[in-house]
């Protein structure tokens, strides 16, 4: 039976403000599970914490609403400890980017097969809108007594130096193209990364719904607005590391996604960054160490027999032990 | 020496060392050689914080009966370098033995400038005080003048003589067995077979058939040199017993043998001193033999997984534990300190998660390498708010192989976060014991909801946060079907969405809190609880203590009521929830309670008075990072004894 929008409902009453672009994500990530060949039994969503973070309680997957910063933690532990679960993360840019960054580089080195979606607006809405690690410094947005003293992260630019094998940006109010991103962050062999710009409409007076759609920018022969994000591919980039590339060649690929990622302002390119399929996912490389891993892992294996012994043969692995934990033999 | 005066089977061996120059693996070929000879050990391992260099020492006890514990003097110290000669000389007792290189002797004592000043100043004083130079000679002097004998031992003509014989003309590569010399050379003072040296040191380097040759010329070499100085028999020897199978394990490794054997099949851990030597030996065992289960011919496994701090460790361990895995993370205080906020949410969440942590000195880095028992009023109140969680300690290496498979237990059936409380007393030091029983502890699940039941039926919907007259709620997995559920941090309602409602917030704070109720039921008293009655009916003296203090503390009352003084022991294990009325009913009734405890104000007296309002007056405690000794304990129970009013706080410095 197929998945219908309907289906991932849930009678939890919505908060977030009208006109938030969280709206857009969750519509998004909606339409994307209804149109993926996905067993919705098996997807966990995990959030963080922040407006963005409540998303699961909205849908009708298994949710798990962590801790501020720490949703990859509990992802990741949840993908390693039963691969067939379809997991995706979602939090906002103060929770992945400012007090759970350290995840998120290491994270990239990992390469886990799963997809996290950052909800980026630059503020921190619930605690009511103070400077969030991707605002631009010197930007003052609303709540703000000063401008803002600190530098942006480029979350492109990190995700690439941390290792991510999939690097895709998007925005909110364009469902279709976020829902297309979200479709090959998911299908993507490896660690995804969707950065999701969105409006706060309450807290972030710059980077508004208007601001991203260009209506401050008239184009004189259409007399039509000039939206500030252009879609990658319709240019002809293309970020995809195959497995033929040369060392140089993937270098040079390197050098674009940099290039692309440091354009802001008039011209906010959207679309797949990055993408290589050529690195080995962690479930492999746990796979060389322990062959029976897929098939029967950690939360697939049977701990003990039918009368509650324990199914290890502990004098077995006694033989194995080396001198340090010598064991005499009768 | 008269015959009468050899001591059989019953002495304290000692090595030291720079660190990283292999007094590890002599301590463990030495403890080896004597275990294949049918003997107990226990073996004291003390080191810095540190790679290279700095002086670590190992001490060895042996014993024809089980021994738990280490004593305060050495009767054979084996030197390969000036320096442990230098720091532990004065340890040997009368009657003893110092193994030594004699080219070591005009070494200047204020020359070897890896031992502290303040120590090189006290050793000097006590040199100049009896008019001896402040030289290794000086230190062989007195020790000759207590009566202690001196082996001097030309490693240097061994190794060259040991070279020769495999024909290496590279005598650099084979100066790294003077460590197994001077085991050799101790073994022939003690009389014993050099055959079980020989099965050790092929068990120690079990794969390099070149380095267990040379080792084995060399020892023999050692063995026959130091055998000609024997004038007369040393006064300790050493025999071979008939006895059953053994092990000779380390802390960690019981502690990571019964993580294995409980079902633990997820283990995160970020590197820190002393657990992470049991997230090591879970990874290089991390494919095992299992017999039945759902995977036949094939192999068990364990994911291990290196974080990027112990932030990530607990989360990572918390998401494994939620898809019905069991999952622990293990850690040290620092690694504990950072892992709170996580702990806080498995309490929130209901999520069987296991932490195992190695107290070590505090605060801050502490003493990373060196002992404590500082941290059990952290862990039980570890986290802001109120949730429930188990806390078990234990008191030596058997008890920590069963508790880590009951510490599952206790989580899955509880379904809280579960705390096992270990000291890196007992996680370094390594001890002789029977072989564990794969199949004592029986693996529960409690409610755990089978993963091949399809569906919840019809109508109502699953939900993970059931209210119950237990307080413990059917727990699905992720990833079952007809099973959905959500987690989040916030106080939520019974499908686990948020919910402020302040009738819900009463319900489900005692729903949780409820759980601790029931597992205080339904745990076993003889899980909760250790107590060694006294031969007296009503003893003179009731020691409470908790950990790794049970060695010697059991060693010591064998000593104690040799002296006509009853003992009896309560040791507490499972210290939340409390077991209030058997603490309450043991203690009400004692001639004299004393406190024993590896911390400085005496926490579980604390936790007593808390829970009992009983007040324990007396008390021993040790904070100089270095474990309790079996004689300390002895001296200083007799010492409270002897005068209660006037002991109300003993303070024990042994150890270097």
């Amino acid at each position: 039976m197929a998945l219908k929008l309907t289906d991932l409902k849930t009678d939890v009453h919505n908060d977030w403000c009208p006109g938030c672009g969280d709206f857009g994500i969750e519509a998004s990530l909606k339409m994307a599970l209804t149109e993926m060949p996905v067993d919705i039994n098996k997807v966990a969503l995990f959030s963080g914490i922040g407006c963005s973070s409540k998303l699961v309680h909205f849908t009708n997957a298994f949710g798990v609403h962590t801790l501020h910063g720490r949703v990859l933690g509990y992802a990741q532990g949840a993908k390693l400890a039963n691969p067939d679960l379809e997991v995706i993360a979602v939090g906002g840019d103060g929770d992945g980017l400012g007090i759970g960054v350290g995840h998120f580089v290491h994270a990239g080195r990992r390469n886990i097969d799963m997809a996290y979606i950052i909800h980026d607006n630059g503020v921190y809405g619930l605690t009511k809108g103070q400077a969030a690690p991707t605002l631009h410094l010197g930007m003052q947005t609303k709540s703000l007594p000063e401008p803002n003293i600190n530098s942006n992260i480029n979350p492109i630019m990190l995700a690439l130096a941390s290792g991510f094998t999939f690097i895709a940006r998007s925005y909110a109010y364009n469902t279709r193209h976020l829902k297309e991103m979200i479709k090959k962050a998911v299908a993507h062999k490896g660690f995804a990364l969707i950065d999701a710009l969105q409006p706060c409409p309450t807290y972030n007076d710059i980077n508004t719904k208007e601001w991203y759609g260009g209506e401050d920018r008239i184009d004189p022969a259409t007399k039509r607005p000039m939206p500030r994000t252009y879609d990658l591919e319709s240019t002809g980039y293309n970020g995809r590391i195959t497995a033929d590339m040369s060392e140089d060649d993937v270098g040079k690929n390197h050098l674009q996604v940099i290039e692309k990622s440091r354009e802001w302002g008039d011209k906010i390119p959207i679309g797949v960054f990055y993408q290589n399929e050529t690195v080995p996912i962690y479930e492999e490389r746990l796979s060389e160490r322990s062959p029976s891993y897929l098939k029967t892992p950690p939360a697939k294996q049977q701990l003990a027999k039918n009368d509650g012994k324990s199914v290890v043969n502990l004098a077995n692995l006694s033989k194995e032990l080396l001198f340090e934990s010598l064991v005499l033999a009768h | 020496m008269s015959r009468a005066s050899v001591k059989i089977n019953d002495l304290s061996w000692m090595t030291g060392g720079p660190q990283g120059s292999g007094v590890d693996s002599s301590a463990n070929i030495f403890a080896g050689a004597c275990v294949l000879g049918g003997l107990w050990t226990f073996g004291l391992r003390e080191y810095y914080s540190s790679i290279k260099g700095p002086h670590s020492y190992f001490e060895v006890r042996v014993n024809s009966d089980k021994i738990r514990s280490h004593v305060n003097n050495v009767n054979v110290l084996a030197t390969f370098d000036a320096e442990t000669l230098i720091r532990h000389a004065d340890e040997v007792a009368p009657g003893g033995g110092i193994l030594y290189d004699p080219t070591f002797s005009s070494i200047e004592i204020d020359k070897v400038d890896t031992i502290e000043t303040p120590v090189v100043l006290r050793i000097k004083a006590r040199l100049a005080k009896q008019g001896l130079p402040g030289t290794v000679n000086g230190i062989l002097d007195e020790a000759r003048k207590r009566g202690v004998n001196l082996f001097p031992i030309p490693y240097n003509d061994i190794i060259a003589k040991t070279a020769a014989q495999i024909g290496e003309h590279q005598l650099s590569k084979l100066s790294r067995i003077v460590n197994v010399l001077s085991v050799a050379a101790s073994f022939a003072i003690l009389g014993f077979d050099e055959t079980y040296l020989n099965q050790s040191i092929e068990r120690a380097f079990a794969s390099k058939k070149k380095v267990v040759d040379m080792n084995e010329i060399g020892a023999k070499l050692a063995y026959d040199a130091a055998k000609t100085q024997l004038k007369q028999p040393f006064p300790f020897q050493l025999q071979p017993i008939q006895n059953q199978p053994r092990l000779l394990l380390m802390g960690v490794e019981a502690v990571a043998l019964g993580k294995l054997v409980g079902g633990c099949r997820v283990q995160t851990y970020y590197p820190i001193t002393p657990a992470a030597d049991e997230s090591e030996f879970l990874e290089s065992h991390g494919n095992f033999d299992i017999s039945g289960g759902n995977n036949p011919g094939q192999k068990g496994s364990i994911l291990v997984t290196q974080t990027e701090d112990e932030i990530a460790a607990i989360t990572m361990a918390t998401g494994a534990a939620l898809t019905g895995a069991r999952a622990a993370t293990s850690t040290s205080g620092p690694g504990f300190s950072l892992m709170v906020e996580g702990l806080g949410w498995a309490g929130m969440n209901e999520v069987p998660l296991v932490i195992t942590h190695y107290q070590r000195g505090g605060p801050a880095t502490g003493q990373p390498t060196r002992h404590e028992q500082g941290d059990l009023k952290f862990v039980l109140s570890a986290a802001h708010g109120e949730f429930p969680r188990i806390v078990l300690c234990s008191g030596d290496m058997e008890e920590s192989f069963y508790d880590a498979i009951r510490i599952f237990n206790y989580a899955e059936r509880f379904q809280m976060p579960s705390i096992h409380l270990i000291d890196k007393g007992l996680a370094n030091n390594s001890m002789t014991i029977s072989p564990p029983k794969a199949d004592l502890v029986p693996i529960q699940r409690g409610k755990l909801i089978e993963a091949d039941h399809q569906g919840n039926g019809e109508g109502e919907p699953y939900r993970r946060f059931a209210f119950t007259q237990d307080g413990v709620s059917p727990r699905a997995v992720l990833g079952m079907p007809g099973y959905r559920f959500w987690n989040t941090g916030d106080e939520h309602d019974e499908m686990g969405h948020i919910e402020e409602d302040p009738d819900n917030r009463v319900k489900m704070m005692t729903k949780r809190m409820t759980k601790l109720d029931t597992a205080a039921k339904e745990i076993p008293e003889d899980e909760k609880f250790n107590f060694f009655p006294s031969s007296k009916k009503q003893a003179d003296v009731t020691i409470v203590s908790w950990g790794s203090t049970k060695g010697p503390i059991l060693d010591a009352m064998k000593l104690l009521e040799k002296d006509g003084i009853g003992v009896e022991f309560l040791q507490i294990r499972l210290v939340n929830p409390f077991p209030t009325d058997a603490v309450k009913q043991k203690l009400s009734r004692a001639k004299l309670t004393v406190d024993i405890e590896q911390n400085y104000s005496g926490q579980m007296a604390a936790v007593i008075a808390e829970k009992t309002m009983i007040d324990v007056k007396n008390k021993i405690v040790k904070f100089n990072g270095r474990p309790m000794s079996q004689d300390e304990i002895y001296q200083s129970v007799k010492q409270v004894i002897s005068n209660p009013e006037q002991n109300r706080r003993v303070v024990l410095t042994h150890g270097a």
